[in-house]
């Protein structure tokens, strides 16, 4: 198995096959929270795959440069992580604000959101961790390149499902449904097809 | 909650229906519908939240005329995440039981129902009020896991495994293995909202399934 091949099947993994909101279940608040329309879910993705991936480095390297080397990793890991994350996401906002307004008007909103998006965590987890819940242990120690890779994958999928998700939603509000699915039910009922053709995927690498 | 309710057992009573973490107030979706595939893992994920989410409210509460304004949420963080890694390390004791829940025991640190109780209960509440909270509001979300995970278990496998025994069998041959597949949580989950809905539209007070 060639390098390329090898993160190219990392990246699929973690998007499509075991997608973080379909297979996984992970992230579903802000996913049912900000998936009424198709404005707030574009903004939502970006500012997730541009958090996580910065969050999965940042945990990475304090993960093999000063947990692991300390021997203090498998009881601080949990404080650490959820701090690098609040402090990076604080740090973020304060830098584009600064920086760009732009971009913090299309940002800002959401930025404080992640801090308890459950992905990013999970992502920073199991990137120094891998093979915590997913089946696609390629390498059991990830090197930095693969924890990018596998992080990038998580937050593409995640907005690719989001985006999906929403453009759906908005039809869904004209659509003729029983009275008492209206709303929450009709949008987990929703879901639970995307999650059977999302199931497809698994099938193409007899997982 | 009205004033009139605010007793100790009102506190522990309203986490099951008035404010159910997981049907009304809709947070903490991602692990229950993760986990419900089993009976056995919801009682471990249960009994790990209603004691991370007492005790941090209980701390929170003690420490509340202490807490600057501005850190109020790292702090919070760091309060959880410590109860957090003392599950986290106790589960591992029991590795069958710790391989199954894997990543959903760190994550009970940004389960949004264990900051939602802090920023929104805790943090103005005084200790035997944040007490009981604490624990309705997690007897309330195992409450609806269990619920879930007998009805997937039961239907999606035709019978309930606990600790290794077998405690119900349906004999039954052809079972919609559906359920406990990733979609079937999200149906399991619409069903019971949807009952919730037409509870609450028949105007009943004492509406509780299961």
């Amino acid at each position: 198995m060639n390098e390329a091949w090898r993160y190219f099947l990392l990246f699929f993994g973690a998007s499509v096959v075991a997608n973080i909101l379909l297979i996984r279940f992970i992230a579903l608040c802000p996913f049912f929270g900000v998936s009424t329309s198709l404005e707030t879910s574009l903004g939502m993705s970006i500012s997730v795959i541009f958090v996580m991936t910065m969050a999965t480095s940042v945990s990475w390297i304090a993960w093999n440069y000063v947990l692991k080397p300390l021997g203090v990793g498998e009881f601080l890991y949990i404080p650490s992580f959820i701090l690098i994350i609040a402090s990076l996401v604080q740090f973020v906002e304060m830098v584009i604000k600064k920086t760009s307004p732009p971009l913090y008007r299309a940002m800002g909103i959401y930025l404080p959101l992640i801090t308890t998006n459950c992905a990013v965590l999970a992502a920073a987890t199991e990137s120094v961790k891998p093979g915590f819940f997913t089946k696609l242990n390629i390498a059991y120690h990830y090197g930095f390149p693969e924890a990018l890779v596998y992080t990038i994958g998580v937050a593409v999928g995640f907005s690719l499902v989001l985006i999906l998700f929403a453009a759906m939603r908005e039809r869904l509000e004209m659509a003729p449904i029983p009275k008492f699915f209206r709303g929450v039910p009709i949008a987990f009922i929703t879901a639970a097809l995307f999650s059977l053709a999302f199931m497809g995927f698994a099938g193409m690498f007899n997982l | 909650m009205e004033e009139k309710e605010k007793t100790l057992w009102g506190e522990l009573r309203k986490g099951f229906i008035t404010t159910n973490p997981l049907l009304v107030l809709m947070v903490g979706l991602c692990s229950s519908l993760a986990i419900s595939t089993r009976v056995e893992n919801c009682i471990f994920m249960g009994l790990a939240v209603i004691f991370v989410l007492t005790c941090s409210n209980v701390i929170i509460s003690l420490i509340r005329n202490f807490i600057p304004d501005q850190v109020r949420i790292p702090i919070y963080i760091v309060v959880i995440a410590s109860f957090v890694t003392i599950v986290d390390l106790t589960l591992k004791t029991i590795p069958a039981v710790y391989e199954r829940l894997g990543v959903w025991i760190p994550l009970i640190v940004v389960n949004c129902i264990i900051l939602a109780r802090a920023e929104g209960y805790a943090s103005s509440a005084k200790v035997s009020h944040a007490f009981m909270d604490g624990l309705g509001i997690g007897m309330g979300y195992t409450s609806v896991l269990l619920i879930m995970s007998v009805f997937r278990e039961l239907f999606g496998t035709g019978k309930i495994v606990l600790f290794n025994t077998t405690v119900i069998n349906l004999h039954i041959k052809a079972v919609p293995v559906i359920l406990i597949m990733f979609p079937g949580a999200f149906i399991t989950y619409a069903l019971l909202s949807a009952l919730l809905q037409w509870y609450q539209a028949r105007k009943k007070p004492e509406a509780e399934e299961g």
